[in-house]
């Protein structure tokens, strides 16, 4: 019995793990690191990227633009960053830890979402609902749209009534979560994540005026390891074609 | 998706299988230690061993984080002296793991060795085997059980281990998505099928190995008592 057990371990030791390829020359795949709202739009444009470049394709990882500004900064193997913040890209640029400029290439915008109460119909004052118990934002400290949410509920008198409900996910598509299976009542969610097919059936929604909080200027950067990276130029060229800009647009970004 | 799915189960079985070999080689001499030491400063070691279980799994991936990192002297150290950066790739996530399944290892192999009557060493160095010979002809094939557990539990835990990753992994496709990240990248797409098949293959996975555990130490203990 024991010598089975450590043939298996043994066995499955040696399954074969894909090594790190480290900045080559040349098309390579790539890895993208993205803000969670970018979630649904880049998970389409990727596929049509990868379509076009089958040898070096890409992969992308989400999360809040947050955490993956301190991971990069820790030499996190990502080529591209996709921040929800222009604010962190250009950071990185300070550091030297960049290919090029950071680019904008959209604005979100924020929404207030249920999926039991119709925020369409009172807009802002949805939040002073007996029914509201828990309120999902995003966790201001390290994600933009958590910070932009916060920034709308001082703007409209509404912070220190809510403060004691407020529930934060660790990135705004955990927010969502926390909102979509009803945990949270209502949730401050990205515009691109409720326009989702996944969001748009579950619940309604109200798009708060851009006057309320700073822009979210959306901001993409190269790496410096992906300098030589032809895969990762052209994604950054594909960002910039009609095909990418109405995805984005369909989603929900202002161009 | 299937293909996610297939490299993802890889890569959480190579580094639950990579951790639980290299612990055996590293827990069975400090486990025989522990269990024979009469040093004051035994409690101490044992504290050491033991704290993986009581700590946050994000605590742990939180200093490796750090350490691994050029922040501090010992990243500083490990990058620029020896070329390695470990945070976010496999190396890392298995050094993680070693650390966070230690006690899982040591624990079951220490008792295993205290249970084991002293006479049953003192019969072999009588009959002139040297300690490694008694180690392996005679302590080890007394305490399968003991193995046993130290191996599965290991593994099991390593398994479902998800702090460390999530802090040193970054949650790279192929390289550290194990199937804990995975199902927390999944549900945060509300792409709940997905979570659900890396959900269930985890629960069928520990809970075969649970009924293999316990069949085996039954079936064992039936032989000695017979």
């Amino acid at each position: 019995m024991f010598r089975i057990l450590l043939a298996f371990l043994l066995l499955s030791s040696w399954l074969p793990t894909r090594a790190a390829p480290l900045g080559p020359a040349g098309p390579a795949p790539i890895t993208i690191a993205a803000a969670a709202d970018l979630k649904y739009v880049l998970d389409s444009l990727v596929t049509i990227f990868n379509r076009q470049h089958p040898a070096s394709p890409a992969t992308v990882v989400y999360g809040s633009s947050g955490k993956f500004y301190e991971q990069l900064s820790h030499g996190a193997p990502f080529d591209i960053f996709f921040s929800a913040d222009g604010d962190y890209p250009l950071r990185l640029q300070q550091q030297g830890l960049t290919a090029g400029a950071p680019q904008l290439y959209a604005q979100g915008r924020l929404v207030l979402w249920s999926k039991k109460l119709n925020p369409s119909l009172k807009g802002m004052n949805t939040l002073l609902d007996p029914q509201v118990r828990h309120i999902a934002i995003a966790n201001p400290a390290h994600a933009p749209y958590g910070q932009r949410a916060e920034e709308a509920l001082r703007y409209y008198q509404l912070y220190n009534q809510v403060k004691s409900r407020l529930v934060m996910g660790e990135n705004i598509a955990q927010t969502a979560q926390y909102a979509a299976t009803g945990a949270a009542e209502v949730g401050l969610l990205a515009y691109s994540l409720a326009l989702s097919p996944e969001l748009r059936r579950a619940g309604r929604f109200y798009l708060i005026p851009t006057a309320a909080h700073a822009p979210l200027q959306q901001r993409y950067v190269v790496l410096k390891r992906a300098r030589t990276n032809t895969t990762a130029t052209a994604f950054a060229a594909f960002m910039a074609t009609p095909v990418a800009r109405q995805a984005l647009h369909k989603y929900g970004f202002i161009l | 998706m299937p293909l996610d799915y297939w490299q993802t189960l890889r890569l959480t079985l190579a580094l639950a299988a990579c951790t639980t070999l290299l612990l055996l080689v590293v827990g069975l001499p400090l486990a025989y230690a522990l269990a024979r030491s009469r040093s004051r400063l035994r409690p101490l070691v044992e504290a050491v061993v033991s704290l993986p279980l009581v700590l946050p799994p994000t605590v742990i991936g939180f200093y490796l984080l750090l350490a691994f990192s050029d922040s501090t002297a010992l990243g500083r150290f490990l990058i620029g002296r020896l070329g390695m950066s470990l945070n976010f790739t496999f190396g890392g996530i298995l050094i993680g793991s070693l650390v966070y399944s230690l006690p899982f290892m040591v624990q079951p192999l220490q008792a295993g060795f205290q249970q084991l009557p002293g006479s049953l060493t003192e019969a072999a160095y009588t009959l002139g085997k040297s300690r490694l010979t008694t180690l392996w002809r005679v302590l080890l094939p007394n305490m399968k059980p003991a193995l046993l557990n130290g191996v599965v539990l290991t593994f099991a835990h390593t398994l479902g281990e998800f702090g460390v990753v999530l802090m040193i992994g970054g949650s790279l496709p192929g390289r550290t998505r194990v199937a804990s990240i995975a199902i927390y990248d999944e549900v945060q797409s509300l792409h709940y099928a997905q979570a659900n098949a890396y959900a269930l293959t985890l629960l069928a996975v520990a809970f075969v190995i649970l009924v293999a555990l316990y069949w085996f130490t039954k079936k064992d203990a039936a032989r000695r008592l017979a």
